[in-house]
């Protein structure tokens, strides 16, 4: 008899504690008012991977509370309000930022103050490889690999005379190396004969467009995006710089820039995004569903991002059954989990997960841009070998 | 290049310098009789892009064009007679404050309005194709029949203006008031009809310029600041209040861009038109067409004599510092981050202050010396391998070099002209970081730039911060009531006078680019140690934005004026963006309700002794 009662209060005393316990804060912080477009939906995708971790009962036993903020778009400000978060909000983990520098900002913070840091969009590859950390891991495809994926198709058309437009600055830097030299290697006869860099959000287009028209490429690779890629292509399209080139731009089938381009959408541009009405996955379909149902609007590639990004925590922290920084790092190494857009694994090398996306062509269809004959490319296959990574991270 | 390629591209640079003049010339009209520096008239383009692209799904790409204009225009109306009007009389450049706020205001709204996803206009109906040119063997190039259109509406819109300003009474009236305000008012012309039908012409021109954009370039959020610094610089390379020389102007900055591109240097355009305006602005100081303004009289131009802080001030001021060095008792968390940000804007707005206030002189590019600062904190440290102490203290002369080298300019100019230089000089500068990888890091910054190990807690740092801005900003106040600082005055308020009594002026003044040079690198090279990166935001216009909007928060007519406007600016900012989505609406709310009830900033709270 008093055995049970010992049990009874025991049991008791366990799930008063359960219930209890305190919530699993997680610290997100992004670039709402700069970025809306992609980051609205992404703040939707993280919000429906919350509600759904929640309902299913949270992790180890304890919710999930996301603490959100703006960074306002600049280092200095992000920064703030990620010590903010750490300090006075004491979160577990931090998540989020959109642009390379403000993502390099805080991932250095990270490494200060020794807390775990998920770089959801940053494209960067800095973040994991010359400026990689212990406590940064980065969620998206990198330039480099977004780059990479687009190189076998390339180097298949055989084209000769290649031209580069770039926004100047280090995304388009970065896309524009690792294009020019992937390419050399899969293709060495390939010439390089033009090259316009003009400044983020501010293309003279017209005068881009001629100057391309001028030098008479076979191909162009681009990694314009945004208004700039808006401007370029309609400029482009009146000015009959398509008609006998083939395109290849990164980014440009996500659909928070595709979709803006409605009938403008150049036929037969080679593009990396995200044909998210097509994907017949299971798992896709799921979260397909699962948005639109919540949101009653379809996904974008930022709602991929930020549901796969909660997600990421969710199961570091199932693996690790702590909150505990340094068993947290542990438990991101290695860590495999399943995604919208398949299985994917957080390298232990250098933090970047095998996420992959999507290749395809550019096409119209009823006055809407989409993407057709598309592929799905696995990140793992589009990395770097391993020695390589370490020279890099100077490991 | 090619023949028909030189002509291609020379009209691609007619095309785009066509909207460019609409803006600048509304910009130009309304500075030049009212004196308002309009930031929000990048606001009014965008806006005038947005309602386009709405109305043209309704009745049509050619009527939607006077549709948008004509809102513009109503929009404008509205600001005018509402706010504006108001504040007139205040300090000058307190305009400037509200029109920042309009500008946070219009942003939110379009992102309420419009969605945050860009939006592709239509093309013009009758004018989608494009002449081709023939090369040989195959297609030289080829020219969009709009951009002919757009080619030939810029000099019709200057032979209007020209026409409506030299053939009617009411363009008499607006020249009148653009060469002497007072005296034109003296003579009985009623300056609030004037003001407002200028304000709204201006507004006209700038939606419509936005409209006609449409078919080019999407609408979208991040428009207004990119065209409000184009269209600055356009103005000031034409000359102020020169209506041709906005067009020269913006058809010298266009074609230079579109050869640049044509020649393949396109990286250059980055910073090409501050170039041309630092140049400009060397050889003929107001402009192409510009002419000598006329000095300043009237509310704006008065300035109370500089008095000693009164006993109050003293002790508040004695007091704060002493709470500020016991608050680490009562907390080592987020309070010692956000006050260490404070203090380091403090000690920025009150070197801005020291050459605003007591030096007259006007510097819309003072971040360039709080970058450089931080910049070279960051370069000594992690480039040249100095330790973190050496790094700290000797960044500051950097900063403090290039005042000496960009002040030797900028005080052979008067007015917004010399501002205006200021801000060329901190684009130059902000370009050099953003391109310059290998000493910079370009745009990503330089990362990992950390305190040392005994200052790397955040109390220790605090502490840091707290000295050395306080002790700064104690020796900036003392400077203003030493002789030094009677000279600066004397020379802020009577050149001549000045002059005759035996005072260099211009050597005062570059001495006084030079201290505040030094202060503002000092803020800088505490920021870069105390967020650990450094990039190219932090010497960019928005950072001197920032400090123009503090210093008038404060009042530029108080000297601890800049200080509660760092304070209240950088608080703002933190708490409304956590806790409201639309912050930047807020903010800009909050501005305009402070510029309506303290119109002498909050300075004037804490007033000095008379």
């Amino acid at each position: 008899m008093k055995l049970r009662q010992i049990l009874a209060f025991a049991a008791l005393l366990l799930v008063s504690i359960g219930s209890e316990a305190q919530t699993i804060k997680i610290g997100e912080l992004n670039s709402y008012k700069v970025f809306p477009a992609f980051l609205e939906p992404y703040k939707k995708g993280w919000e429906l991977a919350l509600e759904e971790i929640n309902r299913a009962g949270g992790v180890n036993g304890r919710k999930l509370e996301v603490v959100s903020r703006d960074d306002g778009g600049n280092p200095g400000d992000a920064v703030r309000v990620a010590e903010e978060l750490i300090s006075r909000e004491n979160v577990a983990v931090l998540m989020g930022t959109f642009a390379s520098h403000v993502g390099l900002a805080v991932s250095n913070l990270a490494a200060q103050r020794k807390v775990v840091f998920i770089a959801a969009e940053p494209l960067t590859d800095k973040i994991v490889w010359e400026n990689g950390n212990r406590y940064t891991f980065r969620l998206r495809p990198s330039t480099y690999m977004q780059t990479a994926m687009l190189i076998p198709e390339a180097a298949k058309l055989k084209k000769k005379r290649w031209a580069i437009v770039y926004p100047n600055y280090e995304y388009g830097q970065s896309a524009t190396a690792s294009f020019k030299k992937l390419l050399k290697q899969a293709q060495p006869d390939v010439e390089f004969i033009a090259e316009q860099a003009p400044a983020l959000g501010k293309i003279d287009a017209g005068a881009v467009v001629q100057a391309l028209v001028e030098a008479k490429p076979d191909a162009i690779f681009s990694s314009l995006f945004a208004a700039d890629l808006q401007k370029f292509v309609r400029e482009g399209n009146t000015r009959g710089l398509f008609t006998n080139t083939v395109v290849f731009n990164l980014l440009a089938g996500e659909p928070e820039y595709l979709d803006t381009l409605k009938d403008e959408t150049p036929e037969g541009w080679w593009v990396t995004g995200y044909p998210w009405k097509e994907i017949a996955t299971p798992e896709h379909k799921k979260f397909r569903d699962a948005y639109q149902k919540r949101w009653n609007d379809y996904p974008r590639q930022g709602s991929v991002v930020g549901y796969a990004a909660l997600y990421a925590i969710a199961n570091a922290v199932k693996r690790a059954a702590s909150t505990e920084t340094e068993k947290l790092v542990e438990a991101f190494k290695g860590l495999a989990m399943p995604t919208p857009f398949g299985p994917i694994v957080w390298r232990s090398i250098d933090h970047q997960s095998t996420m992959g996306a999507y290749v395809g062509q550019l096409s119209k269809r009823g006055g809407e841009g989409v993407m057709v004959n598309w592929r799905f490319a696995d990140g793992a296959q589009f990395l770097p070998p391993d020695s390589e990574v370490r020279a890099l991270r100077k490991e | 290049m090619s023949v028909s390629s030189v002509l291609i591209q020379f009209l691609n640079g007619l095309a785009s310098a066509s909207s460019l003049f609409l803006v600048a010339a509304g910009l130009s009209l309304i500075f030049g009789v009212t004196r308002i520096v309009n930031f929000a008239h990048g606001s009014f383009f965008m806006l005038g892009m947005y309602l386009a692209v709405w109305f043209s799904d309704w009745v049509g790409f050619w009527l939607a064009l006077p549709l948008a204009a004509a809102g513009v225009a109503a929009f404008g109306f509205l600001a005018e007679t509402l706010l504006l009007r108001r504040i007139y009389r205040a300090p000058e450049l307190l305009q400037l404050l509200a029109t920042f706020a309009l500008l946070l205001l219009i942003k939110d709204f379009a992102l309420w309005a419009w969605g945050p996803e860009d939006l592709l206009g239509a093309r013009a109906p009758g004018l989608q194709g494009a002449f081709e040119f023939e090369g040989i063997g195959s297609l030289a190039g080829a020219l969009p029949e709009y951009d002919l259109f757009l080619v030939s509406i810029g000099p019709l819109i200057l032979a209007a203006l020209w026409l409506l300003l030299n053939r009617t009474r009411w363009g008499t009236l607006v020249r009148a008031a653009s060469q002497d305000r007072e005296i034109t008012g003296a003579l009985g012309v009623d300056q609030r009809w004037l003001f407002t039908s200028v304000f709204v012409l201006g507004a006209l021109l700038a939606g419509l310029g936005g409209a006609l954009q449409i078919p080019r370039e999407p609408a979208n959020l991040n428009i207004d600041l990119s065209v409000i610094s184009d269209a600055f610089v356009v103005v000031v390379v034409g000359g102020l209040g020169s209506i041709p020389g906005a067009f020269l102007a913006a058809l010298l900055i266009a074609e230079v861009k579109a050869f640049c591109i044509g020649l393949g240097f396109s990286k250059a355009t980055l910073v090409m038109e501050f170039i041309i305006m630092a140049v400009v602005l060397i050889v003929r100081p107001w402009g192409l067409l510009g002419q000598m303004p006329v000095q300043v009289r009237g509310p704006g131009a008065q300035r109370r004599r500089l008095a000693p802080p009164s006993i109050l001030l003293r002790w508040t001021l004695m007091i704060l510092v002493g709470a500020l060095a016991l608050l680490p008792l009562a907390s080592a968390g987020y309070t010692l981050v956000l006050l260490t940000d404070i203090l380091l804007f403090a000690l920025f707005a009150a070197s801005l202050h020291f050459l605003m206030g007591p030096g007259g002189l006007y510097s819309f590019g003072h971040a360039a010396f709080f970058g450089i600062g931080a910049y070279a904190a960051g370069i000594f440290f992690l480039q040249v391998k100095l330790p973190m102490e050496l790094a700290l203290a000797l960044a500051p002369l950097a900063a403090a070099f290039g005042a000496l080298i960009f002040g030797w300019f900028c005080v052979r100019l008067s007015g917004v002209y010399s501002a205006m230089l200021t801000l060329a000089f901190a684009q130059i500068v902000w370009s050099a970081a953003f391109q310059w990888d290998a000493l910079t890091g370009g745009s990503n910054g330089l990362v990992g730039v950390w305190p040392a190990g005994w200052l790397a807690s955040k109390t220790a740092y605090y502490f840091l911060t707290l000295l050395s801005c306080a002790l700064a900003i104690f020796c900036l106040w003392k400077t203003v009531y030493s002789p030094f600082g009677y000279a600066l005055r004397a020379g802020r308020d009577s050149p001549l006078r000045s002059a005759a009594s035996g005072i260099d002026v211009r050597a005062i003044q570059w001495s006084a680019f030079i201290i505040a040079g030094l202060a503002a690198g000092i803020g800088g090279a505490l920021y870069a140690f105390s967020k650990g990166s450094i990039s190219p935001e932090a010497l960019g216009i928005q950072r001197s934005v920032d400090g123009l909007v503090m210093v008038m928060l404060g009042g530029i007519q108080t000297l601890s004026g800049p200080i509660w406007g760092a304070a209240l600016f950088t608080w703002l900012q933190d708490a409304a963006s956590r806790n409201i989505d639309y912050w930047r609406a807020a903010a800009g709310f909050i501005i305009l309700v402070l510029v309506m009830v303290l119109p002498q900033g909050i300075g004037s709270l804490f007033q000095e002794k008379r």
